[in-house]
């Protein structure tokens, strides 16, 4: 539709559901974001959190209850899903049964009246761009998971969108796959620099193939940022566990001057650092991910005395359930340990994140 | 129990004999009544060959004609009730307050027997009757609206008492189609029809022609309408009739047989006509493959 976009805009995009009761139910709310031309965003996190609501909504699914949607100066969220133009790739790729694979990668192009001959063209650039060529003349029924979704891909982008939209593509392969088609999908983004909108619940996924995370829950937007700052800094408690702080606990602020922040729970002092904690807050939720954990050495400052309990190997690493003075941790650590081991644990201080929240 | 399994069940186990009583209900009520029609319609009561009665038939232009008058009313009774079934199912596709209470409605003439459709209709229908007055008193025509015992009153009982069923089937197979392809097919610029004829009317099409078969096999059998509101000596003659009087006012049985045997013939032909024409389609699952 528009192929020399620059950017997506979607202002304070909200959906409402009415319920049966009568009342209303808001799927997304106020989602404001822009997308660069070249961007791969992900949308991330857990069920029922709206980010395939986001999804619809820009794909044209979904009625949008309140904001707009802007592709450069275009407002796109009053146009109908046929006429924006964009891409999708469905969960369960709904490819359709009755036609060849060529005949639903060349879908697009029908409806948009391109000729026989630059269809077929454009329709083995796409399947030879997702490496299934030879596949053409098969119904979807005869390919396996793995194949079906490199067609939906290629459906998705023979039409060359602007955007290419994608709901959970990953989620319905084996685990072997899901890796692969990581780097697949990562290297058709490159490839044709446009901007891909990647919804999915799994935080390895979004790590691993987006340049901006968007995490959600309950509709609204916890964090954009980078994988690094979401993964590293965190902005609220429910951030930190969906990205894997496992260990969350209550202590009571010491001392706290801008960033440095000193808590302590019974004999156990830690220094820290506060991401949200307002001047005068008393206690404070802990956030410490089992892999900023490792063993202490002669002048380690920040440590603590455990014992173990559980180990489940883990390769290089070993993840450790240890008990201490603050209660059962999860601590990732590489090194031979037995359950009942006793270990000196040492974290450091940036790693220490701490957040004015109730647990 | 599947013939597999019965194939491979041990010596001395006698489960298998649980299907006995099927088997008996079933020779003693289909089976048997069949093949003592076909023997019967190879017995001319007259003498003579034992072709006599099907030569009879295909020789005699009251008799032979009564398959044609019947065709012609199955077959557009069928046209018209999946042509009118699609629509309307496409419409209540999703599963709604409006869905439930629409097809509650449109479902109720099922319930309601073709003789009491007849007496409703010959008041309704009749040349002094509602519809009648109202198509004269809104000057639409101003000859003598004549909608019963003749070919359209038939027709249109057929099509109130067959439509129903059609439509449920076709809600059934409509519903049974992925709408994540119509949604697909949206996002790849189809608008609603290019939807409805690229995708969903290719994958209804097995669904259809199994529905049109029922219908046809059903509206070719007609009998009590075609008395109660044709013109049974005339044009709705249908082939149902004439075997009703071979049976019942001749006392001919043979005959009888022998014009029932050409019936069921008949709609065998169709129906294996339909299923032709419905394996040039894609017939497997209507939705995307995983998932």
């Amino acid at each position: 539709m528009n192929d020399s976009f620059q950017q997506l805009r979607l202002d304070g995009v909200g959906r409402q559901y009415p319920t049966a009761s009568g009342s209303t139910v808001a799927a997304l709310k106020d989602l404001s974001l822009d997308i660069r031309r070249g961007e791969f965003i992900a949308l991330l996190g857990p069920s029922g959190c709206g980010k395939s609501t986001a999804l619809n909504c820009l794909a044209g699914l979904a009625d949008l209850s309140s904001g707009s949607i802007w592709l450069d100066d275009t407002r796109i969220d009053v146009l109908p899903p046929e006429r924006r133009g964009f891409g999708m790739v469905f969960q369960n790729y709904a490819l359709f049964p009755h036609m060849s694979v060529r005949d639903n990668v060349g879908f697009g192009l029908r409806m948009r009246g391109v000729s026989k001959q630059e269809t077929a063209q454009r329709v083995k650039a796409a399947l030879s761009l997702v490496q299934l060529e030879g596949h053409e003349s098969k119904l979807p029924g005869q390919l396996s998971g793995g194949q079906q979704q490199r067609v939906a891909i290629a459906r998705a982008i023979v039409i060359e969108p602007p955007v290419i939209l994608m709901d959970e593509p990953l989620s319905n392969l084996d685990a072997k796959l899901r890796v692969e088609m990581r780097a697949e999908i990562r290297r058709i983004h490159r490839q044709l620099e446009r901007a891909t909108i990647y919804v999915t619940h799994d935080q390895d996924e979004a790590l691993s193939m987006a340049d901006r995370i968007v995490v959600m829950r309950a509709g609204s937007v916890q964090q954009v940022g980078t994988p690094r700052e979401v993964y590293g800094q965190p902005h609220n408690l429910h951030v930190a566990r969906f990205m894997g702080y496992r260990n969350v606990l209550a202590f009571q602020v010491m001392r706290h001057e801008g960033e440095h922040i000193t808590v302590q729970q019974g004999q156990v002092q830690l220094q820290g650092t506060a991401i949200s904690v307002p001047a005068g807050t008393r206690t404070v939720a802990v956030a410490m991910r089992p892999d900023d954990f490792e063993l202490a050495s002669e002048n380690s400052a920040n440590t603590l005395d455990a014992t173990i309990q559980q180990i489940e190997f883990g390769g290089r690493s070993s993840l450790l359930v240890v008990n201490s003075l603050i209660g059962e941790l999860f601590v990732r650590v590489s090194g031979d340990f037995q359950p009942g081991d006793q270990v000196r644990l040492h974290i450091p201080a940036d790693r220490v994140l701490t957040y004015a929240e109730a647990l | 129990m599947s013939a597999a399994d019965l194939a491979m069940a041990p010596r001395g186990d006698r489960r298998g004999w649980l299907v006995a009583p099927a088997v008996v209900v079933l020779l003693a009520l289909f089976v048997y009544p069949f093949i003592y029609g076909v023997v019967i319609s190879f017995q001319p009561m007259d003498g003579g060959s034992i072709w006599a009665n099907y030569i009879h038939f295909f020789t005699t232009s009251t008799e032979f004609n009564t398959l044609w008058a019947t065709f012609k009313l199955a077959a557009p009774a069928t046209l018209i009730n999946v042509g009118m079934a699609v629509p309307v199912a496409f419409a209540l596709r999703r599963n709604s307050r409006k869905q439930r209470i629409v097809t509650t409605i449109l479902v109720i003439p099922i319930t309601l027997g073709t003789v009491l459709i007849a007496d409703g209709m010959l008041t309704f229908y009749s040349p002094v009757g509602w519809f009648s007055q109202l198509v004269h008193g809104l000057n639409l025509y101003s000859q003598e609206v004549r909608l019963t015992h003749n070919y359209w009153g038939v027709l249109i009982s057929l099509v109130i008492s067959d439509f129903p069923f059609v439509f449920l089937l076709t809600l059934s197979y409509i519903s049974g189609i992925d709408p994540t392809l119509a949604k697909a097919a949206g996002t790849l610029g189809a608008n609603t029809w290019q939807q409805f004829r690229l995708i969903y009317l290719p994958l209804l099409v097995p669904g259809l022609s199994m529905a049109a078969a029922l219908s046809f096999v059903q509206t070719f059998a007609v009998f009590p309408s075609a008395i109660l509101l044709g013109a049974p000596a005339g044009p709705t003659r249908v082939i149902s009739i004439a075997a009703y009087e071979a049976a019942f006012e001749q006392y001919d049985y043979g005959m009888a047989s022998a014009i029932a045997i050409v019936m069921g013939f008949a709609q065998l032909l169709i129906v294996c006509a339909i299923f032709a024409f419905r394996r040039a389609f894609y017939t497997g699952p209507a939705t995307s493959g995983k998932g």
